[in-house]
């Protein structure tokens, strides 16, 4: 295995379909018109020397290296910003050009230290790169003068000279290095979209600067990278590479936080992970990153890793570490001793979204095949079921409709119920590119996120509305659509049934669902209601980009329905630029919905009761499926709070912190007799376990993560794992166990077995994926390359399906006790429930969960910012502190959920969506009162926390 | 979670289901009901169901009700005890 060192051709790639033929130092090639000369140069194999350009950002052209002579035009045009022309002739090096160059850098290097042996880009320098390209031998001006790199001159201070800043946990800037390329500056406008970074000062007196001159830490930086990799000297490095060295090795794989799934490299020295570097071929983020999937991987060695398995026979017992052998035989003699004592049905499985499809396969395979039930689910219960349950009705198959490059086709674009800048960080920096273009933005959310008003984007329409009121808000959009006459016929005719149309058009006409008349409960203004509506029905390709703010509500599934009507009435699917688009919350949610992870259903999204497919997967695995779907996650609580659940295997999820309603969850949990942990952490969960099975992160193994956009990512494996196996080699001890005949060898067999059970899969295999890149399923003989976008001639269905929806408010209710509504996100640096990100550096940027609330809110009980304060609901209470912002309404209060002490679960209700029993994690009635410290509550968990994370002949640790 | 809070929680699902397919155009609406319960429930949780059912449960809807007679009624019981094929401990 070598470094992949990727190709930089200076300024982006021309999407024009006009080519251009000219001749550089005597070559002909024929571009795209609109390409630069610097590029067509690197095209044709001849490297300019540059250093302002990069392909990752707009041609600068202030470096004056990449100077070239142009037959019959006068001077030297930088080839970075001349594009070519028809019949141009090109000469890169010339005596001229070459003294030109030498001297530019001469000018360079007269301000930059000489220290390059010890330098951490020794390497990996383009500066260095160019002097030796330059032929540069000498520096005839001298280090001495006004300079930016010493710290005194002559013994008297250099004002001149700035110190290096290292405020950021993952990388320095020294700005003694900086040659003031504006690379950095670009990249965070351009690439980012956060404006983080100026250039201060004038002429020699230029410096990069985060903020108004302020600390990279404390400046509005939000540390995606991408400043980092722009950087051409060693003034942005990573902390890493300074610490390490440079890689010498490096592997393409899939980032294993959210649901985008950025495509890096790997970088290694040996085993040790040196960098992870957004890989510029990656189809999903196009070489951008953020600071989860570029700098937090430091869970991986963090000390908390639990590397032996370990039993106890009581969960009030300190763990026993044991053999594997051991804990496998364990496991399988406890799970047939309850099936025997409380019937077959008494155990089941729950699939990890963070695990690879293949992992995921395997744990519904084990309980299908060796439990002999269904009673399988996974953490998608409690995100995006709605989305699978709602977008299968509506138009036939449980994805999103496009690929995130689809954005760049989008003129209007609705965000409802997500938070890309923060959840999505690297899907919101190319949304917000195509806003900078001139896209108009909808938001529907009850808080004002930062897309609403950020550098260079502002919402044409931000819909405030009142937790709880989605389906009324999308049904009064439909309205006003429909009786304002602006749905797009043609295609309704055309690939609607027209009958469901006429009932759902009289239906969503009637006055009730007008926004003057919903406007009392939701708390939307009409006018601005109808302007939107107009907007998204007329303004060009219109795009619906939705999260979890839309699947967990008591109405999840009716709204994603209400999305897939608002979509087809304005004709919105089925080419670029369009579509319904579900932003996942995991990694690999998707992939773990794809490969069969629900109770109801096989691989594929194939009914349980369905005779043929069961026959397909009874033949290859020699056993009889039973036919009857299994429990989901809160019936399996429901089941074993009643008996008749006793056992569970969970690979990679933390119910007890994620999932709502913490009470019952810990009480279902304790209720059983063999719950088995398998994690990288003894996490939430595990204190309510029997057995821990330590597991492998996504560098310790080979797989595939499949993304939002429905893309099959290779996970490729670049270190051994340090617990010993990968996690799809525990699930196939366990299984062996427990008396399979299992033998897979490498997990390209378990996607064999995928791709030949599951035709959305067909032509899947690891050799086709390491020739592609990567493929979007459906992948098939009629779709070879993959599907890109779905539904472009017809829907999967058949006719795209028109649903009523009706608006009903959910139970949870405030009242005088509870007078406020409680609705929960995320932040940019944490992940989900924080076992990995709180093991990193990213604690830097959100060390605590902060309830926000209004200032009138706020004022109304005494709570000034940051005081501590008693957040409560009719299923329990917790204390956090308070943030004072009219980011939210007065009435609504919010709070992020990645932190185990905050327990803002505890807080959240057992209602659930109708359809699939995913949570109300978003309404819940609540008071906020002021406090004094932790909660009764709190301090048992802490208490019950610490004691069930003793090991026997290990120290306690310290949290 | 006693007896009583289980059957009030599955109460409120099957109503909950009720209440979405009551705003459904007429023909689909029992049909509805009893498809998605078909689909998505346990057989654990039809049996309670039919438990709510057979005392005549005066809290469910009346859609629930209608819907019924075409909820698969499951034929093993779903009871503590049932070893449900499993022969023999390993």
């Amino acid at each position: 295995m070598t470094l992949i060192h990727e190709t930089d051709y200076g300024t982006p790639v021309s999407r024009s379909e006009k080519q251009v033929t000219l001749t550089i130092d005597g070559r002909s090639i024929t571009v795209p018109e609109g390409t630069s000369i610097m590029r067509a140069s690197m095209e044709a194999g001849i490297q300019v020397p540059k250093l302002c350009a990069t392909d990752m950002v707009d041609a600068f052209g202030s470096c004056r290296l990449c100077l070239v002579e142009v037959e019959g035009r006068n001077g030297t045009p930088s080839s970075c910003t001349t594009p070519v022309a028809p019949n141009m002739v090109v000469h890169t090096q010339t005596s001229r050009l070459k003294d030109i160059r030498r001297g530019v850098m001469e000018l360079y290097i007269s301000d930059h230290p000489l220290d390059c042996l010890t330098c951490a880009a020794n390497g990996d320098c383009e500066l260095q790169d160019m002097a030796g390209a330059v032929g540069l031998r000498d520096v005839r001006y001298g280090y001495e003068g006004g300079n930016h790199v010493r710290s005194r001159n002559d013994g008297e201070i250099n004002a001149r000279w700035m110190p290096k800043d290292e405020t950021n946990p993952y990388f320095t800037y020294d700005p003694s290095k900086c040659i003031v390329c504006s690379r950095c500056v670009r990249a965070c406008e351009e690439v980012q979209g956060t404006f983080a970074l100026t250039i201060e000062g004038r002429g020699f007196e230029s410096r990069v600067s985060p903020g108004a001159h302020e600390h990279f830490l404390e400046s509005e930086c939000v540390s995606c990278g991408a400043c980092v990799q722009a950087c051409p000297t060693a003034t942005l490095t990573e902390k890493s590479v300074i610490a390490i060295g440079q890689p010498e090795h490096s592997a393409v794989t899939t980032c294993a936080y959210c649901g985008v799934g950025c495509s890096f490299k790997a970088e290694m020295r040996g085993e040790e992970l040196v960098r992870m570097v957004p890989w510029k071929d990656g189809q999903a983020n196009r070489g951008h990153s953020c600071v989860k999937g570029r700098f937090a991987y430091g869970y991986a060695s963090h000390k908390d890793r639990i590397l032996n398995p370990m039993i106890r026979e009581k969960i009030s017992d300190p763990w026993r570490e044991v053999t594997w052998e051991e804990a496998f035989s364990h496991v399988a003699t406890e799970f047939r001793r309850i099936q025997y004592q409380y019937g077959r049905d008494a155990i089941g499985g729950i699939t990890s979204s963070r695990c690879t499809n293949e992992e995921t396969f395997l744990v519904q395979k084990l309980v299908r095949a060796g439990f002999g039930n269904n009673n399988v689910d996974t953490c998608a219960r409690v995100c995006h079921s709605p989305t699978g349950y709602g977008l299968g009705q509506a138009f036939g198959t449980s994805a999103g409709t496009q690929n995130f490059d689809s954005v760049e086709h989008s003129d209007v674009v609705i965000v409802i119920g997500a938070n890309p800048t923060d959840g999505h960080p690297v899907f919101g920096s190319r949304l917000k590119k195509r806003l900078r273009q001139g896209a108009k933005l909808i938001v529907i959310d009850p808080r004002r996120i930062d897309l609403v008003r950020t550098p260079h984007v502002e919402a044409a329409y931000h819909l405030p509305l009142k937790p709880g009121t989605n389906v009324a808000v999308m049904t009064a959009l439909a309205h006003v659509i429909v009786t304002e006459g602006l749905g797009a016929e043609q295609f309704i005719r055309e690939r609607c049934d027209w009958s469901e149309f006429e009932d759902w058009a009289a239906f969503v006409s009637q006055e009730a669902h007008s926004p003057e008349a919903t406007e009392s409960f939701t708390g939307v203004p009409a006018d601005l209601l109808r302007g939107a509506a107009r907007l998204f029905a007329t303004g060009g390709n219109g795009a619906i980009y939705y999260g979890l703010g839309v699947t967990e509500h008591s109405q999840g599934s009716t709204t994603v329905m209400a999305i897939a009507n608002l979509a087809m009435v304005t004709g919105n699917i089925g080419r670029p630029g369009v579509g319904v688009n579900p932003l996942r919350g995991q990694n690999n949610v998707q992939g773990s919905c794809d490969m069969g992870s629900f109770p109801h259903e096989l691989p594929g999204y194939r009914h349980i009761s369905d005779d043929a497919t069961r026959e397909t997967f009874e033949k290859l695995w020699g056993v009889t499926l039973n036919n009857e779907p299994g429990l989901r996650i809160p019936n399996m609580l429901d089941a074993a709070v009643e008996g008749t659940f006793r056992g569970i295997y969970i690979q990679g999820e933390d119910i007890l912190q994620s999932d709502p309603d913490t009470k019952h969850v810990s009480a279902g949990l304790a209720a059983m007799e063999c719950v088995v942990v398998h994690d990288l952490f003894l996490n939430e969960t595990a204190n309510y376990a029997h057995v821990f099975l330590p597991g492998s992160t996504f560098l310790e193994k080979d797989g595939t993560f499949t993304n939002a956009e429905r893309r099959i990512n290779r996970v490729r494996k670049v270190m051994t794992p340090k617990n010993g196996y990968a996690d799809w080699e525990v699930t196939q001890k366990l299984a062996q166990a427990m008396g399979l005949n299992w033998n897979y060898t490498h997990p390209s067999e378990i996607m064999d077995e995928i791709a030949a059970t599951t035709p959305s899969f067909a032509l899947v295999s690891y050799d086709y994926l390491d020739r592609m890149g990567s493929v979007q399923w459906p992948c098939d003989e009629a779709h070879p390359q993959g599907s890109p976008i779905m539904h472009v001639d017809g829907f999967v269905r058949g006719k795209g399906k028109f649903i009523r929806t009706e608006y009903v408010a959910t139970d949870e209710r405030t009242g005088p006790r509870f007078p406020l509504l409680l609705t929960t996100g995320r932040i940019l640096s944490q992940y989900n429930v924080g076992a990995q990100t709180r093991r990193t550096e990213n604690v830097a940027w959100h060390e605590e969960d902060r309830l926000e609330i209004h200032p009138h809110d706020a004022e109304q009980r005494g709570i000034k910012d940051g005081d501590w304060i008693k957040l409560a609901s009719r299923s329990g209470d917790t204390t956090l502190r308070a943030l004072i912002t009219d980011r939210v309404s007065p009435g609504v209060v919010y709070t992020t959920f990645h932190h185990p002490d905050t327990q803002a679960n505890v807080i959240t209700t057992d209602f659930s969506d109708w359809a699939t029993n995913c949570p109300e994690y978003k309404v819940t009635a609540v008071q906020v009162s002021p406090s004094n410290g932790p909660t009764e509550w709190q301090e048992d968990y802490n208490d019950l926390s610490r004691r069930s994370r003793r090991i026997a002949g290990k120290m306690e640790a310290a949290e | 979670m006693s007896h009583d809070q289980g059957r009030e929680k599955l109460i409120r699902m099957a109503n909950q289901i009720a209440t979405f397919f009551m705003s459904q155009p007429e023909a689909d609406r029992a049909k509805g009901v009893a498809t998605h319960i078909n689909k998505f429930w346990e057989p654990r949780m039809r049996t309670h169901l039919f438990d709510c059912l057979d005392e005549g449960a005066s809290d469910l809807l009346p859609l629930v009700i209608e819907a019924s007679v075409m909820i698969k009624r499951p034929t093993v019981p779903a009871k503590v005890g049932a070893s449900g094929g499993i022969s023999k401990p390993l």
